[in-house]
């Protein structure tokens, strides 16, 4: 069975879900999103605690509210959603592009469409990725695999927990699990400041006494049927463990929360270039990547904090599509964005002269009185924030309301006060 | 005395320092936004944390269904929350919103689903 | 009460048990095989490298040295009958410097001597023109073209599922634990309490080869555990090489090499270790450190960050160094001990000596009539079809049985009509599915798919979900179920 279509959105996360709304209200009809899961929402399913939505709803909702909220905006706009359907390759016929979608009630369906718009968000980084010594037993999973065994289908790995990784997802783990009987011995994590929200560190451990190991890893995973426990090691300054100082860890599920990858295979089949830092693609300023007609937004492009500045981006992809549909590709002069002075990344990768652009970023370590600068290679500067302090968990947004004439390229940069 | 916190209303998770007695605030300072201010006043005496969870849900096409406080309950009530919770079945057909247990273990609050149960 | 008489009894399940249960049953003969683990392979034969040796390592006056080339030579037969993931790209022994060199032309005369064909000798120029991956410091190298790469579990699922199709009875979980000796052979008793008679033992018990020999009072070998660590390359990091490249060896060991998996990864190992324990397979920083020191001198292009996943074989290395393969002081008692590399690549050869020896012994061989070299439950694998882009041929298989619509690993390419084919074909463990399938294996190692196959195995055997496990009990994945009063 074959569909020809304006746009097909694969994924129907917040990205996917937003992007359609925003190329509905720009006059596209003819989309469709591809979802492999029977309902559509993405992660935000299994995110059952609070935290989204302020932004974009001024109200603090839970995961699935938040999802909720946008599919039944999406069906008031009738907007087509195939569900257990699975893109499986995406070929690049030059003004189109064909993605064939596995799926059992269609049989596979190649889909034919001008547009496609890449919204797979992102997979969690595992064990093996890590190369964390020891042996292979049960119990040790990705903290977002065991979210949804347990809110989804009400299944614990364990009762005696050890989290590694400080980032949200764990330590909003470490609360989940306790609240449901287990005990969380400690989390631990590689860097010197935790990886997750400040809020979290609080209502998720400090409201739980759970101690938090920084500059800590796990050196080896013992037990062979099931983790008995795991050995803990401080890091010295130059992130190698010291065994010697280290300590061991009963306990029967360790879970990991060691970041995110941008779930980019797909991308990739399409020939899209990925930048390395990211591991997303590389965009321009309208979201489209080295492949045209083929665009990104969301966790896919780069991994982000908030649910809401998901949505936000992909609005402004949508209509970047609506518009690349009715006029091509941009066609002003663009120009490269560089990453300069504890910036990690910016993106996008390049920016229209003579028109608006949002960078976003993140810096590449914890910094204090800093200024965020975007400054043209002509010296210009475009752009200037005081910031008394900036995490590398934290994304930062730059909106610049021109980029001016005769620039060449433009630089974001991190610049400490005291040398000014 | 000064009690040092985090205000868990948004993101941003201000620092906030808070010089108080037994039962009143002298000042307050750190906060971005009034909501922090009041965020401090509550913490020092009274802290409350919303509780999310899930229900055991029947008749619907889902296992479980997520529910959460209708506003934060007193922190040392968390548990029974959730205690009181793994009690209650939720019976399809349910919206978003609807409200599974009022008074949830004595909190004033209520216990109500953040995702519809449809048949 | 027996609950089996058989003829045959082998013990062990892994590439020596299984392709001596297949040969035997050619034969109108009552054979049992009993796993001591919960699916065949899951002792030391899982975590085997995958080669199918060309046979020039091993020096001729051994078992290994005479087995091993007659069973690469085999190979062939068995991949058309049965049809498990086997390719012959060949292999590469590589030099660095003249001493090496030398080395090269020993294994070359030795090779000869074990009739292992088609050898030759490579210049550098030559041996980069086959390989451009290569360091291009080397020297020479080499080559032999018989060499392959085959799925060890694959490979033992295949000789298993045919065997029991011509009527071997498989039992797993099934650990003996007691052997006693009868008028016309032994009684078997397993940890499960079942109760077996049987006129032959054939004991391929792997790295438990020597506590099964003392069960009957035979003590004159020891199972020394030879660990070996191994890591398994995103497959995003491309094939980097077409044949198995060896460095020149060490006393203990083939060396780490680099292989082309037959399933696509590249991968790099094994260590080689001896150790105390039979129960040690954690890697270790030094190994990796190792594997990829070895890997990058000969392939400059491996990373260690390139790593998606690792794992741990221990080789069932008996007194000696050899294989022990024969009758022994006790009338029926086979031992197929320290089967070590090349064993996997002298299985076939093994199990043809192993009948040789049983027919000696008195065992009556009568071919049985309906015996077929082919006969397996076999299901259609999709992700062939999807890596070269046949979508007209995968869309048909789709229309035939929706179920091959509902993707379940998308990092492997594995749907819900293959992992429903595995289950029935009694895999019933996450490992054991992700063997049968590859589900599990890929990039994000299990993490969207793990959920699902739980769900499918649950379904399939009605095993609560709170018992289905990663390889048996004791590794159920989330023992704790919440809505059964596990809640607080």
């Amino acid at each position: 069975m074959n569909r020809s279509v304006d746009v097909l959105i694969i994924g129907g996360g917040p990205a996917g879900l937003a992007a359609a709304l925003a190329l509905k209200e720009a006059g596209v009809e003819n989309l469709l999103i591809a979802e492999r899961e029977e309902t559509a929402g993405g992660i935000l399913i299994q995110c059952i605690h609070n935290g989204f939505g302020l932004q974009r709803f001024k109200e603090e909702l839970t995961g699935p509210e938040y999802a909720e909220r946008f599919l039944e905006l999406a069906r008031g706009k009738n907007i087509e959603i195939e569900p257990n359907a699975c893109a499986i390759d995406i070929i690049d016929h030059g003004a189109t592009k064909l993605v064939p979608l596995l799926s059992a009630a269609r049989g596979l369906m190649l889909v034919e469409a001008r547009a496609v718009v890449l919204a797979m968000g992102c997979r969690e980084r595992n064990r093996g990725n890590i190369n964390i010594p020891g042996s292979r037993p049960a119990g040790v999973m990705t903290a977002g695999a065991a979210q949804k065994m347990i809110n989804l289908h009400g299944y614990m790995p364990g009762k005696e927990v050890v989290i590694l990784g400080s980032g949200d997802i764990g330590l909003i783990m470490a609360r989940r699990m306790t609240w449901e009987g287990a005990h969380v011995k400690a989390v631990i994590e590689a860097q010197p400041h935790p990886g997750g929200l400040n809020r979290n560190i609080v209502q998720c451990l400090k409201d739980f006494h759970i101690p938090l190991h920084l500059s800590h890893t796990i050196t080896r995973i013992n037990g062979n049927h099931r983790v008995e426990s795991v050995d803990v090691a401080p890091l010295d300054a130059g992130q190698e463990p010291r065994p010697a100082d280290g300590f061991n860890l009963t306990c029967d599920c360790l879970l990991l929360s060691v970041g995110l990858i941008p779930e980019n295979e797909l991308s990739l089949k399409a020939g899209v270039k990925l930048d390395r830092v990211t591991g997303g693609p590389l965009v321009d300023s309208s979201l489209m990547t080295s492949v045209p007609g083929v665009f990104a937004c969301g966790n896919v492009l780069h991994v982000h904090d908030l649910a809401d500045w998901v949505s936000e981006e992909a609005d402004h992809c949508g209509a970047a599509v609506a518009a690349f549909l009715r006029d091509g590709p941009p066609r002003g002069k663009t120009i490269p964005v560089r990453a300069g002075n504890l910036v990690r990344y910016a993106l996008p990768a390049t920016v229209e002269v003579g028109k608006p652009a949002r960078i976003s970023l993140r810096s590449i370590a914890p910094a204090e009185q800093v200024t965020l600068q975007a400054v043209a290679d002509t010296g210009a500067v475009l752009y200037s924030k005081k910031l008394r302090v900036v995490y590398p968990s934290v994304m930062q947004r730059v909106e610049l309301e021109n980029i001016p004439e005769g620039v060449a390229s433009v630089e974001l940069s991190f610049v400490k006060e005291d040398s000014k | 005395m000064r009690t040092e916190l985090i205000c868990l209303n948004c993101p941003l998770g201000c620092e906030i320092a808070v010089e108080h007695d037994d039962k009143t605030i002298v000042s307050v300072s750190g906060n971005h936004c009034k909501r922090g201010a009041a965020y401090a006043e509550q913490e020092v005496f009274n802290p409350e944390r919303t509780v999310t969870t899930t229900v055991r849900a029947e008749g619907g096409t889902l296992e479980l269904l997520p529910v959460k406080t209708s506003r934060p309950v007193p922190k040392a009530m968390t548990f029974k929350v959730v205690a009181a919770a793994s009690a209650v079945t939720a019976k399809a057909p349910l919206k978003r919103g609807d409200v599974l247990l009022s008074d949830v273990a004595g909190t004033g609050a209520d216990l109500v689903a953040t995702r519809g149960l449809e048949v | 009460m027996t609950d089996g008489k058989f003829d045959v009894l082998i013990v062990g399940a892994g590439v020596a048990g299984a392709a001596v249960a297949r040969r035997l049953s050619r034969y109108r003969l009552d054979v049992a095989v009993l796993e001591k683990e919960v699916d065949v392979s899951f002792g030391v034969s899982k975590a085997n490298s995958g080669i199918v040796h060309a046979g020039f390592h091993d020096v001729p006056e051994t078992l290994k040295g005479k087995l091993c080339q007659t069973g690469n030579r085999m190979f062939s037969q068995l991949h058309e009958e049965l049809d498990f993931p086997f390719e012959r790209h060949g292999e590469l022994m590589v030099a660095f410097d003249e001493d090496e060199l030398r080395t090269l032309q020993t294994y070359h005369r030795r090779g000869l001597q074990n009739h292992v064909p088609f050898m030759e000798m490579l210049g550098p120029d030559r041996v980069l023109e086959l390989e451009p991956n290569l360091n291009p410091d080397i020297v020479g190298a080499l080559h032999a073209p018989t060499a392959g790469v085959v799925c060890p579990y694959e490979y033992c699922f295949a000789l298993i599922g045919n065997a029991v199709k011509n009527g071997v009875k498989l039992f797993t979980s099934q650990k003996v634990t007691w052997i006693g000796r009868t008028d016309d052979g032994f009684r078997v008793e397993t940890e499960a309490g079942l109760k077996f008679k049987t006129r032959f033992v054939v004991n391929a018990a792997g790295l438990h080869a020597d506590e099964i020999a003392k069960l009957v009072g035979l003590t004159d070998f020891k199972i020394i555990p030879r660990k070996g660590e191994e890591y398994l390359l995103d497959r995003r990091v491309g094939s980097l090489v077409r044949k198995v490249l060896f460095p020149v060896p060490t006393p203990s060991s083939k060396g780490m090499l680099v292989i082309p998996t037959v399933d696509g990864p590249v991968m790099v190992g094994p260590t080689a270790e001896n150790i105390d324990r039979r129960d040690d397979f954690s890697t270790t920083r030094e190994g990796l450190k190792q594997v990829f020191a070895h890997a990058q001198r000969m392939v400059p292009a491996i990373r260690s960050s390139d790593a998606i996943t690792s794992f741990v074989g221990l080789r069932p290395v008996a007194t000696g160094d050899d294989f022990i393969i024969g009758p022994t002081k006790v009338p029926g008692f086979i031992n197929v001990a320290g089967i070590q590399s090349p064993g996997l690549t002298a299985s076939p050869a093994i199990a043809e000596l192993v009948k040789d020896i049983l027919l000696k012994e008195g065992l009556r061989l009568e071919e049985n009539p309906a015996y077929d070299p082919r006969a397996r439950d076999k299901f259609v694998k999709i992700r062939g079809l999807v890596e070269v882009r046949d979508f007209a041929a995968l869309g048909q298989v789709v229309a035939a049985d929706p179920d091959y619509g509902k993707l379940v690993c998308r990092c492997e390419n594995v749907t819900e009509a293959e992992i429903r084919a595995a289950v029935r074909a009694g895999h019933h463990t996450l490992d054991g599915v992700k063997f049968a399938t590859r589900a599990g294996t890929g990039r994000c190692q299990g993490g969207f798919c793990g959920s699902r196959v739980m769900r499918i195995i649950h379904e399939e055997t009605g095993i609560p979900i709170e018992q289905i496990s990663k390889k048996g009990p004791g590794s159920e994945i989330t023992p704790i179920p919440l809505l059964k009063g596990g809640r607080r």
